[in-house]
């Protein structure tokens, strides 16, 4: 096949070198070799950090998945537990307060805002976004730190009527003010993504829905929501991506203690921000390899959540894409 | 009668209740954005002038314990922010433009699907990640040496890492966008293809590529993560005494924005946390400009097409 999809029958003698001139060869081997190098570098970084984390993959091996134990100093013993678990906790949470707001907001924007409001409105949750992730960290420790630890953890604990859930003193350096910055922080990906997902659907499932009788809300609910559920659902898990690979403003509000916590009201560590606040003091092998190795598993989870999404978006592209043709 | 009467009652209230609650959300997303906002403009803003911006850091103090206590600049974190940048721009753009030809002009089968989706998986890597790697690789596969770890280049590089697939896959959308009938009658005329796509199609997707780009600058430039790992977080301005080349004074540690509001923020000196506020104000509004200007471009464009 000729480059560029013009038609492969013109030239057949030709198909052993299908360009008609040099330059157009010179051209294809440099745009193709910055390609597949980029592919290389992508090779190298799985590598590489797999090739740091030799020491600890071979001490260790599977166990160091399961060890709660994370102990650099005079008998090191490394394990991933705590800030797996961590990770995790403060995710699902920030998934739990933000995935209900930004589909509010993408209902909005799609659904409901008259037409003038969408744009700027739309750009200025985007702009959330392009706030550099220290800011939010910063912010977090002047502002959100002082407002979890004065108002919202002491009521948390008079609402939960002493729930282990909220236990100990409130400190607002935690994994809750942690899950709460995360929330913030990807409210912009999560809403800008679902409202790409329910402007794609076409206009006629609105129509149809009206004619019938419907009122807006079940309009969007059956009609809108139902159809774009794959896109919203790879939204979602776009946004959680995000939430697990944060490191600036979680390390900033979390606490930084290694070790595993009980209690939403105590501090924590997760992946990221170990790496951040701990990898610059690692000084022997041993405790350098067992970071890298967090930071592998971290890469491996943010792959397959990645993985996950983009195969959800393409599979909307390739339904919408359908349905238009 | 009266049941149907009630139903549809509840399903309007429903639908009241729905939207109300839409706007509710949107009105919950903007109050962080707000606070933020406030925050750093009404503690930056009284910092921020353009002696601070351009002057040399000072060791910290306290301004209410002590005489003679200077908030300083911070010069050498802005002067290392944008050498970093603009060295990742010079690598990842190009580079990622170049991808993106491939995998628009070139690419059919399934090497290039294969390309564009872990270029896509690739966007989603943790930055600290990436500062690890690009750690990592200097460490272990440059025992000589040759180019240091803390220095504006290992800064640069992890900035260009993360770049790299966000130019890639935006750059890859917009050729894509461009109608083949300009490339068909690039072909009728004659026009080999290495030029059809150089002078023309490049040309007239020169807008979203810029988006591109910009886009990918907004997103490494707020970066803080990496930089922690390999830029150095040096005080001082780049040491470039006259004489000596500049390709060898960038191979020495390195300020930056982000790194300098982490260490400060969280300090206890009154001066070094007047400073982060000001620090903060200035690299919001860098931020801001970028995106901006990104969505301005992406705007006109899409109007144009409109029209």
């Amino acid at each position: 096949m000729t480059p560029g999809g013009a038609a492969p029958s013109a030239r057949r003698s030709l198909q052993l070198f299908p360009f008609r001139n040099w330059a157009d060869g010179l051209f294809f081997s440099l745009v193709g070799g910055v390609a597949f190098a980029l592919l290389g570098v992508f090779c190298l970084l799985v590598l590489i950090l797999v090739q740091g984390s030799w020491v600890t993959l071979q001490q260790f091996g599977i166990g160091f998945l399961f060890s709660t134990q994370w102990s650099p100093g005079l008998n090191p013993a490394f394990g991933a537990v705590p800030f797996i678990e961590a990770t995790l906790v403060t995710s699902a949470i920030a998934m739990l307060l933000a995935v209900p707001v930004s589909l509010g907001i993408a209902i909005f924007l799609s659904e409901q805002s008259p037409q003038w409001l969408r744009t700027p409105l739309g750009s200025l949750v985007e702009l959330l976004a392009a706030i550099p992730s220290v800011i939010y960290g910063f912010w977090g420790i002047a502002v959100l730190v002082p407002i979890m630890r004065y108002q919202v953890e002491p009521t948390l604990k008079v609402w939960s009527h002493g729930s282990p859930l909220f236990a100990g003193p409130a400190s607002g350096s935690d994994v809750l003010t942690a899950s709460v910055i995360l929330a913030v922080m990807v409210i912009p990906t999560i809403s800008a993504l679902s409202r790409d997902a329910l402007t794609a659907v076409p206009q006629s499932q609105r129509e149809a829905a009206l004619s019938l009788g419907a009122t807006r809300w079940e309009t969007t609910r059956m009609a809108v929501l139902k159809y774009a559920r794959s896109g919203i659902l790879g939204a979602i898990i776009l946004g959680l991506g995000r939430a697990v690979g944060e490191t600036m403003a979680v390390t900033m509000v979390i606490g930084n203690i290694d070790g595993t916590f009980t209690s939403l009201l105590s501090q924590g560590q997760t992946m990221a921000s170990l790496i951040a606040s701990e990898f610059g003091g690692a000084d022997y092998a041993e405790y350098q390899s067992a970071i890298l190795e967090i930071a592998l598993i971290l890469l491996a989870i943010t792959i397959v959540i990645n993985i996950g999404a983009r195969f959800l978006i393409w599979r909307l592209v390739r339904k919408s894409g359908e349905v238009t043709a | 009668m009266k049941h149907g009467w009630n139903r549809d009652t509840r399903r309007h209230f429903m639908n009241y209740f729905m939207s109300g609650a839409a706007l509710v959300c949107v009105i919950i997303a903007l109050i962080p954005l707000g606070s933020i906002l406030w925050t750093v403009i009404e503690k930056g803003g009284p910092v921020l002038n353009y002696g601070f911006i351009t002057g040399a850091e000072v060791a910290p103090c306290n301004t209410n314990s002590q005489a003679n206590c200077h908030i300083g600049g911070i010069g050498p974190a802005v002067e290392g922010t944008f050498v970093m940048l603009g060295m990742a721009c010079l690598i990842a753009i190009p580079a990622g433009i170049a991808a993106g030809i491939f995998l628009a002009e070139y690419g059919r089968g399934r090497v290039s699907r294969t390309i564009s989706f872990l270029m896509d998986v690739m966007s989603g890597v943790p930055s600290i990640v990436v500062g690890l790697f690009i750690f990592s690789a200097l460490f272990y596969y440059d025992a000589a040496n040759r180019l240091h770890i803390f220095s504006a280049y290992a800064g640069a590089l992890a900035l260009a890492v993360i770049m790299l697939p966000i130019v890639t896959r935006t750059s890859e959308e917009a050729l894509r966008t461009v109608p083949n009938g300009i490339r068909e009658a690039a072909w009728a005329l004659g026009i080999p293809h290495h030029r059809a796509v150089r002078k023309i199609v490049l040309r007239s997707a020169g807008g979203s590529l810029i988006t591109g780009a910009l886009l990918a600058v907004a997103r490494a430039g707020g970066e803080t993560a990496p930089l922690l790992l390999v830029a150095g977080n040096s005080q001082f301005f780049i040491p470039c005494p006259p004489g000596q080349n500049l390709v060898s004074c960038l191979d020495n540690p390195v300020g930056a924005l982000g790194p300098l509001i982490y260490s400060w923020g969280s300090s206890p000196y009154s001066n070094q946390i007047a400073g982060a506020w000001g620090a903060a104000l200035f690299f919001v509004l860098i931020m801001l400009a970028i995106s901006v200007t990104a969505r301005l471009i992406l705007y006109r464009r899409t109007q144009k097409m409109g029209m």
